[in-house]
C-alpha cells in the first residue's frame, strides 16, 4: 500500500485555481521529484499537504488516513515534516537553540528520547548532534552563533535539521538547493541520499534538475496546478509538454 | 594631517573571563557577576526598611511594586511572545474583584485569597483571551484594550459587586510588615522565575513563536496552547497585583480596570528598556516615584511628566537597562581607520 495518496487535490484561491485535481501516489523509501515553472502550484501542493492552507477539495491520504483539513502540527505528529524555501529560523536564538524547539514537541519526545541520556534525553547535546549531522562543524562556533547572522547555507542545512529533530517518515523539502552555491550543493545532495537510506520517504521540490535527478527516481512534473506528466526522469525530460511548459510553445 | 577616528566597544576583560567556569577563579570576578543582582534584591529587601519612617513613601514603594509586576507582564506577552497586550487593566480588575469576592464571601485572608484569586484570575482571562490567540500585532492591542473597557460597562449595567460603588470593606493586611515584604519578596520571585522561564525550553518555544510561529506549527508544537500558556504566567501577574492592591485599599472598584494599568507599565518597559523583564522592573522603579515628585506641580504634573518621558525616550530610545548593561559590560576607546 502506499504511504501517501493524493486524490484529486484542488485548491482554488478565489476564482483562481491553483492546484486542479492532482493525483499521485507515493511508496515508503521512495523519493520522488515535483518540478514545474514558477507559479505552478508546487508550493501551493506542500502546503496543503501539510495542512498550512486548506484544500478545496480532494484526499491525502497517509498510511491510510485521510489528513486533508487537519491542524499542521497534528500532521507533523504524523510523521510528516517540511522544510520552508523561505528559511524561518529563530534569528534570535542561537542555531543549536533552534533546535530545542522540534525537540521540544510530541513528536521527538515519542521517537527521539533515544539519543541522549536521561528521560528524554539532553537536548542541548542532541541538538548539537544533529547541527553535525547536517554539516554544521562542531568544534568551532557556528552552532552557537545566532541563527540570524548564519549564510543562507547554513540555514537550509539548519532547516534540514529541524525536520531531522523531528524523526520524519516523510521529509517534504522545498527547494533545498535554491540559493547554494555549487560546493554547498555537492555536499547537500549526500545528505539527502543517506537519508533515504535510512528509510526516510521523501518528496523534493527542485529548480536544480541535474542534482534532483542524481536522488529521485521519479518525477512528476506541473504546470498551471495540473500534473502534465510522472514518470523517470529520463522519460519526464523527453517528454513535449514539460518541454513546453519551461520554454513556451 | 588628521587622521580619521570611530568609536569602538569591546568587552571588559572580565566580562569574558566570568562568562564561563572561571568565573569561581577570583573574589573579584564573583563580585562582579552578583554585584547587580544584589543591588537589585537587596535593595528592594532593605527598602521598606529604610522607608520606615516615611511612611508615606512606603506606600509608594507598593505601588512601584504593582506597576513592576504589570510591567513585567506586559515586557514577557510583548517581546518574548510576540503579542502587545493592554489589558493590564483587565488583569488588574479581574485580580482585584476576584480577591474582593474570595475575602468577603469566603472569608479569607489576604494571604491566602490573593494568591487564589491570582489563579482563578488569570485562568478567568485566559479562558477570554483564548479567541483572540491567532491574532497578532495591533489587533490582539485593541481586543485587549477592549476588554476592560467592556468589563466596566458591564459591571455599571448589571449594578454587579456593588455597581459604580464597588465593594467596600474588604480585609487590610494589618501588619505593614506583613503587607511589604510580601509583596516585595513576590516581586522579586517573579521577576526571577520568569527570568528562568525564558531559558528553559519551554520559554525557547514560546520565544520561538515570536520569531516564527509557521516554523513552530511545522515542528509539531501547537502554538495555540503555548500561547495560552504564556498569557497565563503574564495574567497571574496582573491578577495577583490586583488582588493585592484590593486588600491595600481595602476595595474593589470600577477604578482598577482604569487606563493608568494598561498604559504605565508600557512607559516603563519602554523607559526601563524591554526584552530582559529587569528593564520592565527598573522602568517602574523609576516611573512611579518620579510620577509622585512631580505632584508638587499640581496640575501640570502630567505635562511634566510626559516631556520627561519623551526626552528620555528620545534621546535613550534603546531603554536604560541595555544603556546600563553594557557600561558595565563595555569599555569604548578611539581607535585610528
Amino acid at each position: 500500500m502506499a504511504m501517501l495518496t493524493v486524490n484529486r487535490l484542488t485548491k482554488k484561491f478565489g476564482g483562481i485555481t491553483a492546484l486542479d485535481g492532482i493525483d499521485f501516489s507515493i511508496e515508503k523509501g521512495e523519493v520522488m521529484g515535483v518540478i514545474g515553472p514558477n507559479g505552478s502550484g508546487k508550493t501551493t501542493l506542500i502546503n496543503c499537504i501539510t495542512g498550512f492552507i486548506k484544500a478545496t477539495a480532494g484526499d491525502i491520504i497517509f498510511n491510510g488516513r485521510n489528513i486533508r483539513g487537519m491542524k499542521p502540527h497534528k500532521i507533523v505528529n504524523l510523521g510528516i515534516c517540511r522544510t520552508f524555501q523561505i528559511m524561518r529560523p529563530y534569528s534570535s536564538l542561537p542555531a543549536y537553540k533552534n533546535l530545542i524547539i522540534p525537540l521540544y514537541g510530541p513528536r521527538a519526545r515519542k521517537t527521539g528520547g533515544w539519543r541522549g541520556g536521561g528521560r528524554h534525553g539532553d537536548r542541548n547535546i542532541i541538538a548539537l548532534d544533529l547541527l553535525e549531522e547536517v554539516g554544521f562543524e562542531r568544534e568551532s562556533k557556528v552552532p552557537y552563533k545566532l541563527a540570524g547572522t548564519l549564510p543562507t547555507g547554513y540555514l537550509k542545512r539548519l532547516e534540514l535539521a529541524r525536520c531531522l529533530a523531528l524523526n520524519p517518515d516523510l521529509l517534504i523539502c522545498d527547494e533545498v538547493f535554491s540559493g547554494l552555491s555549487m560546493s554547498e550543493i555537492a555536499s547537500m545532495v549526500p545528505l539527502i541520499e543517506k537519508l533515504n537510506k535510512s528509510g526516510v520517504t521523501i518528496i523534493m521540490i527542485e529548480h536544480r534538475l541535474k542534482e534532483l535527478f542524481r536522488v529521485a527516481r521519479r518525477v512528476m512534473a506541473i504546470s498551471y496546478g495540473e500534473k502534465i506528466v510522472e514518470g523517470s526522469p529520463e522519460e519526464v525530460m523527453a517528454n513535449e509538454k514539460v518541454k513546453e511548459a519551461y520554454l513556451g510553445a | 594631517m588628521q587622521t580619521e577616528k570611530r568609536k569602538e566597544r569591546i568587552d571588559r576583560g572580565i566580562k569574558i573571563r566570568s562568562d564561563g567556569i572561571y568565573a569561581l577563579s577570583s573574589w573579584r570576578e564573583i563580585t562582579y557577576l552578583i554585584a547587580p543582582r544584589f543591588l537589585l534584591i537587596g535593595g528592594l529587601l532593605a527598602a521598606p526598611l529604610l522607608l520606615h519612617f516615611f511612611p508615606y513613601w512606603q506606600k509608594v514603594l507598593l505601588i512601584i511594586c504593582i506597576y513592576a509586576l504589570l510591567s513585567m507582564a506586559f515586557d514577557f506577552l510583548a517581546n518574548y511572545v510576540g503579542l502587545v497586550c493592554l489589558g493590564g487593566s483587565f488583569f488588574v480588575g479581574v485580580g482585584g474583584y476576584g480577591a474582593a469576592l474570595l475575602n468577603k464571601y469566603l472569608l479569607l485572608s489576604p494571604l491566602i485569597s490573593i494568591p487564589l484569586a491570582a489563579l482563578f484570575g488569570a485562568a478567568f482571562c485566559t479562558l477570554l483571551l483564548l479567541p483572540c490567540l491567532p491574532l497578532r500585532g495591533v489587533y490582539f492591542a485593541i481586543i485587549t484594550l477592549m476588554y476592560p473597557l467592556m468589563m466596566t460597562r458591564i459591571i455599571e449595567a448589571f449594578e454587579l459587586f456593588g455597581g459604580t460603588n464597588g465593594m467596600m470593606d474588604i480585609q487590610g493586611f494589618g501588619n505593614p510588615w506583613i503587607e511589604q515584604y510580601f509583596l516585595v519578596v513576590a516581586t522579586l520571585v517573579f521577576l526571577f522565575a520568569l527570568r528562568r522561564l525564558s531559558v528553559e525550553d519551554l520559554g525557547l518555544v514560546i520565544r520561538g513563536i515570536k520569531d516564527n510561529d509557521q516554523s513552530v506549527r511545522a515542528s509539531g508544537i501547537n502554538i495555540t496552547f503555548i500561547k495560552a500558556q504564556a498569557i497565563f504566567y503574564a495574567s497571574f501577574l496582573g491578577c495577583f497585583a490586583g488582588a493585592y492592591l484590593a486588600h491595600v485599599y481595602m476595595w474593589a472598584g470600577l477604578s482598577m480596570f482604569a487606563l493608568d494599568f494598561s498604559i504605565i507599565p508600557i512607559a516603563a518597559t519602554v523607559v526601563g528598556g524591554g526584552g530582559s523583564l529587569l528593564g520592565a522592573v527598573l522602568g517602574a522603579i523609576l516611573l512611579v516615584p518620579l510620577s509622585e515628585v512631580l505632584r508638587a506641580f499640581g496640575p501640570l504634573r502630567i505635562v511634566v511628566y510626559s516631556l520627561i518621558l519623551t526626552v528620555v525616550i528620545v534621546i535613550k530610545g534603546e531603554g536604560l537597562l541595555n544603556y546600563l548593561s553594557r557600561k558595565y559590560h563595555q569599555f569604548e576607546r578611539w581607535v585610528e581607520i
